[in-house]
């Protein structure tokens, strides 16, 4: 079983940027219509400053039936471009892709549904949406209903179900789906953690039973754990096509190359085209030293956020990675606490105090998400790394460099004398 | 689950599955995505399903339901016939004003609303198009399928009130499906080339229901077509509803002589709108979810 399942020859894709972007109105494309002929009756057919940006350019692979593949990079590097390519959603603008077999995707939940609509009738909009034969989904229908466990609401519109019920049903259609090959990218299918588990159960049950799976994630550790094989994108590029463990290596080494550029300037961010604030700065105290960029374990210390504006409702979630990019702990400011202080006066700052740090000496790296309005305003993958010196906890050496594990927690042992 | 599935009977009829098949993804340029047969037929259970979904949401939670199909003709059917009938006293072809205009305002109502649904589907459907692949022109054909719904139960009350009436539809209501026919290649030409349009340029949100103003005024729904003098009468049908209108009221109502000039007129135009609207579609297409 060695038969190619995608190859990809030259793959481009670029995007058109000004002239015609998005919104174009009527009215400037009859214009710039008008501009153009006269400019080719005068004589001067010189054509309109076009910028074009490549979001994909020149990337060739070839992915065998029943392999699993991880595509990372940092944000904007292309990975979701390439999931539209390979899914036929958007064209490439240069080369070729060869895809062989049917191709399902694993969705945002909802996507697919309609809220006028009842439970049974979307199971069959949907089913079909995903790509599944008629005969097929009413084949399954009995198993799909008795997956999500709601032969009661079938016949209630979908709108009146609880997010959780919507959740239950949308995963209970796409686990039906039995696609040669699969394209997840978790990016896109975030809101809800138990979707998103769901799937990745969903996802290593259909790379065992012998489906070609491409898997787009942040979370280098799940990559780690699916994949045998992944290929890094920078910019859109191929830089590393490996096993994954050398993938992922490179990637953790070009994201600390990334962290020591200016942060307001970087590329690389989540965020929305409407943003209003961007995160400007992120240091990590010593809480006793004000020290930046080395920390003691066991000892105070303290995040510092600058933001260029402050947005009403802001919100600060961060996520400490070990060096392997694996998530320890994330630290999210929605989840609030009597304690916290909002306070008018301080500025486009955040500040993130930890009492006593209990990760063992090592280098660590922060995520950040900033929300405002209720919207993203901005992301940042390794916004900043941190050292731990090795410290005192609860009066108790740390482990040293190399031990088992990220954290230690304050306890106490009782012995034998 | 394993004892749901220890229970199936075990020689239940596999789905014939396919031997995997070898798609090349590059640019394309010109034409042949509409069009493409094959790909249409990959895909049909979608397209069912999207049809099947546009008909059932579009009186869901009315009261009224499917009735507002033909409670929408009838009134203004009956404004028509008092403003226009009673007061202007607009010739009617010797019919009463009332079935003169009922006859016409069924295709038109039919027409009017298709279009002006299909031409926003695309855009209405963006949060599909942005994430799924299937031929898009089931998105706009899925509007009109479902518009024909409601066309089918409007004209089957319009025969019914002509029946009661007393008059016995001729023989030439047996053209029936041919003026269909051309009032559905308007109402996918111009509706999926301007959903297309729509996609790049909102304006269209804004012309559409002014062009459907317009549209309804040069279409002989509130008058008689035999208004116009000769050469402009038979160049009229350019506009392909006026064959589908004027058509309707000879083969629904047996209204005068066969206006086989009109409908061979209305079709070649309905033909030619349909090419220029799917051309057009065909070559969009492909960019829909970069622009949408």
């Amino acid at each position: 079983m060695t038969e190619i399942a995608i190859k990809a020859e030259g793959l481009g894709k670029n995007y058109q940027l000004g002239l015609n972007a998005a919104y174009g109105s009527l009215r400037e494309a009859v214009s710039e219509a008008g501009r153009r002929t006269v400019g080719r009756l005068v004589g001067r057919g010189e054509k309109p400053e076009i910028d074009v940006l490549w979001a994909l350019k020149d990337v060739s692979f070839e992915i065998q039936q029943g392999e699993a593949i991880g595509l990372i990079g940092h944000n904007g590097a292309g990975k979701s471009t390439m999931l539209k390519l390979l899914s036929r959603i958007a064209e490439p603008s240069t080369g070729y892709a060869e895809v062989t077999g049917r191709v399902g995707s694993l969705l945002e939940v909802g996507t697919g549904f309609h809220p006028e609509l009842t439970g049974r009738e979307n199971v069959f909009l949907n089913g079909a949406i995903l790509g599944m034969r008629r005969a097929e989904i009413r084949k399954r229908f009995d198993e799909i209903v008795e997956f999500a466990n709601m032969e009661r609401f079938l016949d209630t519109p979908v709108k009146r179900y609880s997010s959780g019920m919507q959740v239950r049903l949308a995963f209970a259609v796409a686990a039906h789906l039995e696609p040669e090959i699969l394209l997840v990218d978790e990016v896109l299918a975030v809101g809800d953690a138990a979707f998103q588990r769901k799937s990745l159960t969903k996802m290593a049950e259909v790379a065992r039973a012998g489906s070609t799976v491409i898997f787009v994630s942040h979370n280098l550790a799940t990559i780690q754990a699916l994949c045998e094989r992944a290929i890094l994108l920078e910019r859109g590029s191929v830089v590393t096509d490996a096993p994954v463990e050398e993938a992922v290596t490179g990637y953790l080494r070009a994201l600390e190359r990334a962290a020591s550029d200016d942060l307001e300037t970087r590329t690389d961010r989540d965020g929305r085209a409407w943003e209003e604030s961007k995160v400007k700065r992120l240091a990590v105290y010593d809480g006793d030293s004000d020290e930046a960029d080395v920390v003691v374990g066991g000892r105070g210390a303290k995040i510092v956020i600058e933001v260029t504006e402050v947005v009403p409702m802001m919100e600060c979630s961060l996520t400490i990675l070990n060096s392997l990019g694996h998530p320890i702990t994330t630290l999210d400011s929605e989840l609030s606490s009597s304690a916290d202080i909002r306070d008018s006066g301080s500025g486009p700052r955040i500040e993130c105090r930890v009492d006593s740090l209990p990760l063992i000496p090592g280098r660590y790296r922060i995520d950040i998400l900033l929300r405002g309005r209720q919207e993203i305003q901005d992301g940042l993958q390794a916004a900043a790394y941190f050292d731990v010196e090795p410290g005192v906890i609860d009066g108790r050496p740390m482990p040293s460099i190399g031990a088992d594990g990220d954290v230690v927690l304050p306890h106490t042992w009782q012995l034998p004398a | 689950m394993s004892q749901q599935t220890a229970i199936k009977p075990t020689a239940e009829v596999e789905l014939e599955t396919p031997p995997p098949e070898t798609i090349r993804l590059e640019a394309t340029s010109g034409f042949g995505r509409v069009l493409a047969p094959r790909e249409l037929w990959r895909f049909r259970d979608l397209a069912f399903q999207i049809a099947a979904r546009d008909v059932t949401i579009r009186y869901r939670q009315t009261s009224f339901g499917a009735a507002w199909a033909i409670l929408q003709p009838l009134a203004f059917m009956a404004v028509f016939t008092l403003i226009f009938g009673r007061f202007a006293g607009i010739e009617s072809d010797g019919l009463p004003y009332w079935l003169f205009s009922l006859a016409a305002l069924v295709p038109w109502m039919f027409f009017a609303n298709a279009f002006l649904l299909s031409s926003e589907s695309l855009v209405m459907n963006q949060a599909l198009i942005s994430k799924i692949y299937f031929p898009r022109i089931f998105i706009p054909a899925g509007v009109v399928a479902a518009g024909c719904v409601d066309f089918a139960i409007s004209m089957l009350i319009l025969l019914v009130i002509v029946l009661i009436d007393g008059i016995v539809p001729p023989i030439a209501i047996l053209t029936l499906p041919l003026l269909i026919a051309i009032a559905v290649m308007t109402a996918l030409g111009a509706g999926a080339g301007l959903s297309a349009i729509n996609v790049r340029y909102r304006d269209v949100r804004y012309v559409v229901p002014f062009a459907t103003q317009l549209w309804f005024f040069i279409t002989p729904i509130v008058y008689a077509n035999s208004a116009l003098s000769e050469p402009l009468r038979t160049l009229s049908a350019i506009n392909p509803m006026v064959g589908v209108i004027e058509g309707f009221r000879w083969a629904v109502l047996g209204n005068g002589s066969a206006p086989w000039d009109l409908i061979g007129v209305s079709f070649a135009a309905a033909a030619v709108l349909l090419f220029i609207g799917l051309s057009y579609f065909d070559r969009v297409e492909r960019s829909f979810a970069d622009l949408i």
